[in-house]
């Protein structure tokens, strides 16, 4: 493989497996927090889900890098600037509705992306696209159904998802953004151009947000950096000092 | 002969019970294998049926239990009073030859 594709490829395999990572983490910080015992198990399978998925993101991606890292050592022994995951994905929890209309805007995308993702090119990411995809089906129906019941319910329910999406609206943009990377990723039939699933992403949310009685707000303005790690919000740094601490106080343990 | 209904005994519990916010309860089926019937595997609360579904999924399917699922809200289900069971079942207790174990079977018959 070229020098440059091989990066491209090193550089999706990490944007995939870090933002599965980075949002599976944030999900597990609801475990034993939920409003509901029914969502809080709901919601540490959806966690466990996408941490799966890292596992075999960051395998491969770990394979192609060929520094002689595992999984584990890029999720546990990187620091923040060399995170690729959207910044939609380390924002914080806030409340439950917050986390859900989260979880809704990124299960929408990978909905639609991995579906594609299962006719690459590259028959390693064909596969763990296959059996991301119907996790990711499963996830986008409950947190749309969610979404709608909760925008659709009470007054202080609604207030709450309008707030939610008001927030959350502006760090969509980061993950239909392209690069040289994913032009040459895309000529060789590896990924879709991120910026040639919009549509399809506007239809869906247009569609669920009419249903759950919530305005999208009228601008395209997106916050960036995280795909390219440029710069990521000041959440990265928390979220990794918990979820890297064991690994990083007692160094090569396992269990 | 009265029947109970479990589910519902919170909201007919009398006028001096505020009605709790709470979403109903559903009791959760779970069909194991192809061919084998849907057996009840528990209950948990949710505020319609496709949420119910949903959260017997996640509950009770985790380990690979199921290939299919029945919910049906609580209130629905008409069960026998605890005081009756004397006349109900005690009448079998002395049915002894009701047991279909008079018989000698054939080996070629094999397991019925």
């Amino acid at each position: 493989m070229a020098g440059n594709d091989k990066d491209a490829l090193l550089n999706f395999l990490l944007r995939m497996g870090d933002s599965a990572l980075i949002l599976g983490h944030r999900v597990s910080e609801w475990c034993g927090h939920s409003p509901v015992l029914e969502e809080d198990i709901a919601l540490a399978n959806t966690a466990l889900d996408l941490i799966g998925q890292t596992q075999l993101w960051l395998e491969y991606a770990a394979e192609i890098q060929g520094e002689g890292n595992s999984a584990d050592d890029l999720a546990f022994l990187r620091d923040a600037w060399d995170f690729r995951n959207f910044l939609l994905a380390e924002l914080p929890n806030g409340d439950f509705g917050r986390t859900m209309m989260r979880q809704f805007l990124f299960d929408a995308w990978a909905s639609i992306l991995l579906p594609r993702l299962a006719q690459s090119s590259d028959p390693r990411v064909a596969e763990i696209a296959a059996k991301a995809a119907k996790e990711a089906a499963y996830h986008l129906e409950r947190s749309a159904d969610t979404v709608v019941g909760l925008g659709d319910g009470t007054a202080e329910s609604h207030d709450r998802m309008q707030a939610a999406l008001d927030y959350l609206y502006p760090y969509v943009g980061e993950m239909f953004l392209s690069d040289e990377g994913d032009a040459a990723l895309a000529a060789a039939g590896v990924a879709p151009d991120p910026a040639s699933l919009r549509n399809e992403y506007d239809a869906l949310l247009k569609r669920v947000m009419n249903e759950a009685t919530l305005e999208l707000p009228d601008t395209r303005f997106t916050h960036s950096g995280g795909r390219d790690g440029r710069m990521h919000t000041e959440h990265l740094g928390h979220l990794l000092c918990s979820m890297q601490w064991l690994q990083r106080a007692y160094p090569g343990s396992t269990w | 002969m009265s029947s109970v209904n479990p589910g519902a005994l919170p909201e007919t519990d009398g006028k001096s019970t505020p009605r709790r916010n709470e979403w109903p309860l559903w009791e959760v089926f779970i069909r194991g294998q192809h061919g084998l019937n849907h057996r009840h595997v528990g209950s948990l609360h949710a505020p319609d049926a496709e949420a119910a579904i949903h959260h017997a999924r996640d509950v009770y399917t985790r380990r690979n239990e199921g290939v299919s699922i029945w919910v049906a809200e609580s209130r629905h289900i008409a069960a026998t009073a605890p005081g009756d069971k004397g006349p109900l079942f005690e009448p079998s207790e002395s049915k002894v030859y009701r047991h279909p174990t008079f018989y000698d079977i054939p080996d070629d018959v094999g397991h019925m």
